[in-house]
């Protein structure tokens, strides 16, 4: 099993404004990183040849998507917090709203499947209703692929 | 094996030094190597190193030390590392891993990262202050750090908030960048450490300035 991780942050302005080109700028940088991150499955990519374009979707307006697959709980966690990224993860509220309700969602994808993004919403949706389940949950509240809480 | 006997297995110098190396290490260690290091002979290094892993501070591998393979390359050696987990004995009993982890929690509810940094940083600023150890590496190495150089770049290779940075990894990594800064603030010394997380290791990294003439 492979482990899906999809997540929504509010951005403070539209993500053409200046207030974001810091954000927008570290996007590649970023990106370059997960690719060739130890565990490193798939990533949602709106744009093969523009590395700064975000993924377009229905879900809200200002609303910044992410979505990626990885082999383990490690791999992306190491990806998350043990990389440059949480360089960039720190300065998140200059860019970002803080929300009081979850921003992000993991669950266990088959290997080779790559849900749709409907999919990945509709489990973002599920852990805001009914808490972390082995069906959506999150690091702190992880559970195995087998349901146990990991 | 329980947190008191864990420790207890540390009582012997010998076995002390041991650990003292391996874990200084930051990679898995042969008999030979650990043995040439602490001074004594190969057996008696073995004997110690597996009591060790016994009692759950160390844990056994195998490994090729040489790059030969192949027929005649000989069989892999036992080699040593640090085990994960991590034992807490106090006397009389005390908790404050519990109330730091409730405490990190509400931080993080009230969205108050930043205060707590600027809290941390004035905490850091003290502890540098008032400790007496003759250079950074070396208040580093008494705060649980585990400072090695690294190229000319200070890293430090425990995280000494580990159970809460699995916890709350952003808020704790922050506060102890902050931390750091302000023990090289509280020192009087400049430079600027920054976060360069790694797999297994602290967050932080004090660059060269600092190091250079510093090390323990």
């Amino acid at each position: 099993m492979h482990l899906a991780q999809f997540n929504v942050a509010h951005m403070r302005a539209p993500v053409d404004d200046p207030l974001l080109a810091e954000f927008v700028a570290a996007l590649e940088p970023v990106n370059t990183l997960a690719d060739a991150a130890p565990g490193f499955v798939w990533r949602a990519i709106a744009n093969e040849d523009d590395p700064e374009e975000t993924i377009t979707h229905e879900f809200g307006d200002h609303l910044l998507i992410n979505y990626s697959i990885w082999e383990s709980r490690e791999s992306l966690w190491n990806f998350v917090y043990r990389s440059p990224h949480l360089a960039v993860l720190q300065r998140r509220r200059e860019w970002f709203h803080r929300v009081a309700e979850p921003y992000t969602v993991m669950w266990w994808v088959e290997e080779g499947d790559i849900p749709s993004l409907k999919e990945a919403w509709h489990r973002l949706t599920l852990l805001r209703e009914k808490g972390p389940t082995p069906d959506a949950f999150t690091f702190k509240e992880f559970y195995d692929p087998d349901g146990d809480r990991g | 094996m329980d947190d008191l006997a864990a420790v207890a297995a540390l009582n012997d110098p010998v076995r002390r030094e041991l650990y003292r190396y391996v874990t200084s290490k930051g990679r898995p260690v042969g008999r030979n190597e650990a043995a040439e290091a602490a001074g004594v002979a190969r057996p008696l290094a073995a004997f110690h190193l597996d009591k060790l892993v016994e009692a759950g501070l160390l844990e056994a591998g195998f490994a090729r030390l040489t790059d030969r393979t192949g027929p005649g390359s000989g069989r892999p050696a036992k080699v040593y590392q640090r085990a994960p987990g991590e034992h807490v004995v106090s006397v009389p009993p005390r908790d404050y891993r519990t109330l730091a982890l409730v405490l990190a929690e509400v931080v993080d509810l009230l969205g108050g990262d930043e205060v707590a940094e600027k809290a941390a940083h004035r905490i850091g600023a003290r502890l540098g202050a008032e400790s007496a150890a003759a250079s950074l590496s070396g208040l580093l190495a008494e705060r649980g750090y585990e400072p090695y150089d690294d190229d000319g770049v200070l890293r430090l290779r425990n995280c000494p908030f580990h159970v809460l940075a699995q916890e709350q990894p952003l808020l704790v990594c922050s506060m102890n960048l902050s931390l750091c800064q302000g023990l090289l603030e509280g020192r009087g010394e400049p430079g600027a450490p920054r976060l360069d997380p790694r797999p297994g290791e602290c967050c932080v990294v004090f660059p060269q300035e600092n190091s250079k003439t510093n090390k323990s």
